[in-house]
């Protein structure tokens, strides 16, 4: 077994060496379950148009980790619990709030500085974990556990079963809302629920890809998928196609070099989408 | 207080710095692009770090690197809406490659990194020099003085873009002076209150004013004084209780302000 890990540029020796470690093995699981989960909820996100409050959500990790360390919680339980918070809280607005004059956004902005600026306080109670910070804002393949990947799996599952079975009102709700209103869909209700949905995405690709690179498959893989197709269950299966494909390579990529994964996690979605664009722009 | 130089600087680049924030983000919480702001002051974090890498000053990495994406979201947003999805797609690109950096500049040096990033992200406004506070209230005054002249214009195309449009008013034009307002306060303020917080500057104070004033130089003016009420008050705070860093007491009372604000909206109504 080689240490220093070279591509040979034979498929078939390349792909046993990525497997030869419990570590990568354990990374690609988590990668996959990660990918599929943001990627199907994602879809909806980017049709909903809410791409800016997912990534309010997906820094609330930040202050739900430090929070966390400071009073001696799990790290991913404070993931959790920061970001069904940020949620709650970005919920209340859009429900109460008759589309005020840009009032909603500011919400969002206010919501994910105030909890950003606690984390930083937290963190600078404790100083103790700062060296932390990069790992915890840009993520690393290195330290997933088989624990950490059951967990994951197991939230990911019930979700995306809760999912599966909103899928009908929450599409008719997002495409015309006015409409859904009308027929007896309780849209504020289903807002709250797809936020708080969209908190245990993030909080769980966030523990894979870091707080600041959730959207290479939040965002980048259904964008692209939208650009392609707008029959919804071929769009969804379409993202999470892509969101495998970038997660698959970023890994592999990152394994065969000393640059860090989020790095190519990033690129690769970008390129994805930006070939998607070019395709749906000739159509 | 005032008797530390380092305090000085932090009250003379703060101010300029709110008070250039409070008026741009007030334009940019009325045009719903508080989106781009974000991204920008997550732009704003690659530039600091891409300036250390190639080592030269910080705000020539900042000022460069957030006036170049914010020209590009405006070529790619054009007339229409901005595209959510497009925007989220190309900063978490961009902060990719601030993760590269990083890993670069941990191995180039002896460390530093850390040290680096965590400035850039949540600002480190005592350690500003005389001159550097001085050049970034200058700066910030310039942004703001801009903003105000463009204000007539601004609002028709922010009400109404095709009457704009169809008055002659340079719609393209002014999408594109708002975004560069906005690349060079974010610029400013990472020094300041840093990249991940610059947001909270621009959309807590603009979001009090808009809840509480629909008139539109009534709103701008509450959301500048918010924005440099809660800089002093956030400077003040933390010097006297010195675990609190200056960026989270800044951020916490701006916030209280927009809390405040959308209760008394609320009660109104």
């Amino acid at each position: 077994m080689n240490v220093n890990p070279s591509l040979k540029f034979d498929l078939i020796a390349d792909l046993r060496e990525l497997f030869a470690f419990p570590f990568m093995v354990h990374a690609l699981e988590a990668g996959t379950i990660v990918a599929v989960f943001a990627a199907a909820v994602g879809w909806y996100m980017v049709l909903r148009r809410q791409s800016f409050a997912g990534h309010t959500l997906s820094l609330m990790a930040f202050p739900g980790a430090t929070g966390g360390a400071l009073i001696g919680l799990p790290v991913s339980l404070g993931y959790y619990l920061a970001c069904g918070a940020a949620a709650i809280a970005m919920g209340q607005t859009t429900r109460t709030s008759t589309r005020g004059f840009g009032s909603e956004t500011a919400t969002i902005g206010t919501v994910q500085t105030v909890g950003l600026a606690a984390g930083y306080l937290f963190l600078s109670l404790n100083s103790a974990i700062l060296s932390g910070t990069e790992t915890l804002l840009f993520g690393t393949f290195l330290g997933v556990t088989q624990g950490q990947v059951v967990t994951l799996l197991i939230i990911a599952v019930v979700a995306l079963a809760l999912l599966a079975f909103g899928a009908r009102p929450l599409l008719f709700s997002t495409v015309d809302r006015e409409l859904a209103r009308a027929s007896g869909i309780p849209v504020g209700t289903l807002d709250v629920l797809f936020l708080l949905l969209l908190a245990l995405a993030v909080a769980a690709t966030s523990q894979i890809t870091g707080v600041l690179l959730v959207f290479a498959v939040l965002v980048a893989p259904p964008a692209a998928a939208q650009q392609l197709t707008s029959r919804p269950l071929a769009g969804l299966l379409l993202g999470i196609a892509f969101a495998l494909l970038v997660v698959w390579l970023g890994l592999a990529a990152a394994y065969f070099s000393p640059w860090p994964v989020g790095f190519f996690t990033t690129t690769f979605a970008f390129a994805v989408y930006v070939i998607a664009r070019l395709i749906g722009s000739r159509r | 207080m005032f008797a530390h130089a380092f305090v000085r600087n932090a009250y003379l680049a703060g101010t300029f710095i709110a008070l250039a924030s409070g008026v741009v983000g007030w334009f940019v919480v009325a045009r719903a692009q508080l989106f781009a702001g974000d991204a920008l002051s997550h732009v704003a974090f690659v530039g600091a770090i891409a300036a250390a890498v190639v080592g030269v000053d910080e705000r020539v990495g900042l000022f460069a690197v957030t006036l170049a994406v914010a020209a590009g979201l405006a070529a790619l947003s054009g007339r229409g809406r901005q595209d959510d999805a497009a925007i989220g797609t190309v900063f978490a690109w961009i902060l990719g490659i601030g993760v590269l950096l990083i890993a670069l500049l941990a191995t180039s040096e002896g460390g530093g990194a850390g040290v680096t990033t965590t400035n850039a992200l949540f600002g480190s406004i005592y350690s500003l020099s005389t001159g550097a506070s001085w050049l970034a209230a200058a700066i910030a005054l310039a942004v703001t003085i801009a903003v105000t002249a463009m204000t007539r214009p601004l609002l028709l195309t922010t009400i109404d873009a095709e009457q704009a449009a169809a008055r002659g008013v340079p719609v393209r034009l002014l999408g594109l002076g708002i975004l560069l307002a906005l690349a060079a306060v974010t610029a400013e303020g990472t020094q300041a209150v840093g990249a991940l917080l610059i947001l909270g500057l621009l959309s807590a104070p603009a979001g009090a004013a808009h809840r509480l004033t629909a008139n539109p130089y009534a709103g701008v003016a509450i959301s500048s004084l918010i924005a440099v009420a809660a800089t002093w008050g956030g400077l003040a705070l933390s010097y006297e209780i010195s675990s609190l860093p200056p960026s989270s007491a800044i951020i916490g009372l701006a916030a209280a302000a927009f809390a405040i604000a959308s209760v008394l909206a609320r009660t109104r109504r």
